[in-house]
Parts: structure tokens; sequence; C-alpha cells
């Protein structure tokens, strides 16, 4: 075997194990790596009131109540709902029907969020061709779409 | 067929010839593409103007982790093949790379604010770009480490290929965790799920982006090459 086949099938060699040594840390510390856990995921876990946690999914449709700062909704995975209560200013894209994820900790079955994000999804469109699409009809079949995809969390398709 | 580009002056006479064209193809893709993202491009239907960030942010990210592929790619070729001009390519894209990098992150900070709520969060996404930042970072110094430049250039390229691992990471990132970050919205199964009328200023500030890449890494080939032979020089002169 020539010199420079010997240093390719070390590095080759090298970069297969590498990968695989990655691989295997990751998975290893994949709960420390999801960044929240959906409602299905939460009630799978048992995560008790002890711990601070993050959960995210969508804001259910009809479920969010204003009285002045103090807000209360849903947070669905279309499986499970938890209801969330947060206190503070929501940004720009929190809205029915969109993502969310809310920290904080569970206080008698209700999650107390301290902090509120909204998530986006993929999705990037004119408001000309949104308006369409929610006239044409088109528009549940796209959401549904999305919310079995990026919009919905890992944790569904498991 | 690489062996041909290992002659340092055919490499100056061939990129003499390419330099003026990727300069003036990222000249006029990215006038055409700012143009077009910046007032001909509709507003998002939920982010409003702020998707204009879009338009410098993604491509950034695209050429970070292009940029890292290619120094590793050439620094494979460096420690296999010794091809000489290999290790000059990847020193000289890891100051590029690092740029694109810092751009990325700091206009996804500047778009998480309003549309996220936040600045920052440790996501899988956000903290492996960052990851990516620091081999950059890493991978300069240590290349410029040593007193005799090959051992340098050895170890920085052995850092560029461990560090490679993280590329797979950030493009999947968001695919495999639940994180902050959307999915993707161009390179997907599917198809992308970006309007034609955003998506072409997009491909377009992409393509500028990418010939700028080959503009600025030809110029820094071309200067790392010119002082090579300074140097050469001014040793023939000491030592007679």
């Amino acid at each position: 075997m020539k010199r420079k086949h010997k240093r390719l099938t070390f590095i080759v060699l090298g970069m297969g194990l590498l990968a695989a040594a990655a691989a295997l840390m990751l998975s290893a510390f994949e709960d420390n790596i999801v960044f929240f856990y959906s409602p299905t995921e939460v009630l799978d876990k048992k995560l008790g009131a002890d711990r601070r946690v993050r959960i995210g999914g969508l804001v259910e449709d009809g479920s969010v109540e204003k009285a002045g700062i103090e807000v209360k909704f849903r947070v669905t995975d279309l499986a499970n709902v938890i209801p969330v209560t947060y206190t503070g200013l929501l940004p720009d894209l929190f809205r029915e029907g969109q993502g969310v994820i809310a920290e904080g900790r569970f206080v008698d079955g209700v999650f107390r969020a301290d902090e509120v994000l909204a998530k986006h999804d993929e999705t990037y469109m004119p408001p000309e061709v949104a308006e369409a699409l929610k006239k044409s009809g088109r528009w549940q079949e796209m959401e549904k779409a999305l919310k079995r995809s990026g919009q919905m969390t890992k944790g569904e398709a498991r | 067929m690489i062996q041909r580009f290992a002659n340092p002056n055919r490499f100056m006479r061939l990129s003499a010839a390419v330099v003026p064209w990727m300069a003036g193809a990222t000249m006029i893709l990215g006038a055409a593409g700012l143009y077009l993202g910046l007032f001909q491009a509709p507003a998002d239907y939920q982010q409003g103007e702020s998707v204009r960030i879009m338009y410098v942010h993604v491509p950034a990210a695209w050429m970070a982790l292009f940029c890292y592929t290619s120094m590793a790619a050439a620094s494979a070729t460096a420690l296999i093949w010794k091809h000489p001009l290999a290790d000059l390519a990847a020193r000289s894209t890891a100051p590029i790379g690092i740029c694109f990098t810092f751009l990325a992150l700091i206009t996804g900070s500047l778009w998480g604010k309003p549309m996220w709520g936040t600045w920052w969060v440790w996501d899988a996404r956000l903290t492996s770009v960052l990851v990516l930042f620091f081999l950059y970072l890493g991978y300069m110094a240590l290349v410029n480490a040593f007193d005799d430049p090959a051992r340098g250039a050895k170890a920085a390229a052995v850092l560029a290929l461990v560090g490679f691992v993280n590329v797979p990471i950030i493009k999947f990132s968001v695919d495999w965790w639940n994180s902050l970050h959307q999915p993707a919205s161009v390179l997907k199964l599917g198809g992308p799920s970006i309007h034609p009328s955003m998506l072409a200023p997009l491909l377009l500030m992409a393509l500028a982006f990418t010939t700028y890449y080959f503009w600025v890494l030809l110029v820094r080939l071309r200067a790392e090459i010119i002082s090579g032979k300074i140097r050469a020089i001014r040793l023939r002169q000491v030592h007679g």
C-alpha cells in the first residue's frame, strides 16, 4: 500500500469513528439537548413541580384570555393540552394556532410561565397569498400539513 | 487533474484571469439581490418587514457551513495528497468563514428579538453554530501557533477534520431535536415552503455570497503565494 493510500484509509477510518462517537454522545445527552417538551412528553415523563422546564406546542384556538398583562392560554400538541398562565409582554408572533414555547414550572397542575417565546414556522409568503389561500379553503390543508411536520414537536413523530 | 494546479505559476495566471469575473459577478448579483430583497419582495404575512433580514441571514449561514466544508476538504487534501495549494486554501478560507458565521449569528439575533422575543437561547441550532464560530477561531489560532508554518498547517488540518463532525449536526439540529429555530425552508424534502417572490432574491443573494467567497479566496491565495516567494527571495539574499 502506498503511503498516501495509508493516510487516506487512516483519515476515513478516523472520521468514521469520530462520527460514531459523536452520535453516541448526542443520543446519550438527548434530554439535555431538546429545547422544550411537548405536552405529551410532559405527561409521559411525569415532569414534576420541582423542576424548571420549557414546554412547547401550539396555542390552542380560542384559549387565550387576557386581563391586563395577565394571560391565560392552553398549549396543545393536538393530543394533550396544558393550561398556562403568564404575566408580562408577549412576543409579536404570539397568536392562536401559532407555535409557542413557555419556560416556568408547574403549580397545582397549571404551568406558570415566566418567559414566553414565539416559535416561527418555516413558511414564508406575502400577505395576499395567505389571504388567497384562506379564501380558497386550501389554508386548512396547508396548516394541517404544517402541524404534522415542522411546527409540531418532534415527540409527535415517535 | 488536481496536480495540474499544483504549479504556482499556472495558478497565478489562471486566478488573475478569474478574479475580475468573480468581483463583477459579486457586485451585480449582490446589487440585484439586495434591490429585490429590500425593495421588491413582499413583506411576510406573519413577520412583516422583519423577513428581509432573512436575505442576509440565510445566505450567511449557508456560507458558514460551505466555507467550513471547503476548509475540511482542503485540509484532507493537504494531509493525504500533500497538495501544495490545499494548505493555503484551508488557511485562507478560515477568516472568510468566520465572518459569515459572525454575520449569521448577529443577523439571527436581530431577527430573534422581535420575532421570538429573545436575542439568544441555548437551543441546538444556535449552540451548534456558536461552536462552529469557536472552531474557526481555534483553527486560526492553531494554524499560526507554530514557528514552522508546515507544523501549524498540519495541526490545524487535523482540528478542521475533527470539527467537521459539527457540520451535519448544525444542518440537522432542527430535525433531530425540539428547537426554537424553525426547520429548513429551502433545502428540504417536498420542495421549498417559501413563496417564489421571496425565494428569487434569497437565491440571488446566496449566489452573490458564493462568488464573493471565491473572489476573496483567490485574492488571499495569490497574496499567500506572493508572500511565500518574497520569503524565499529574502532567505536566498541572507544566505548568499
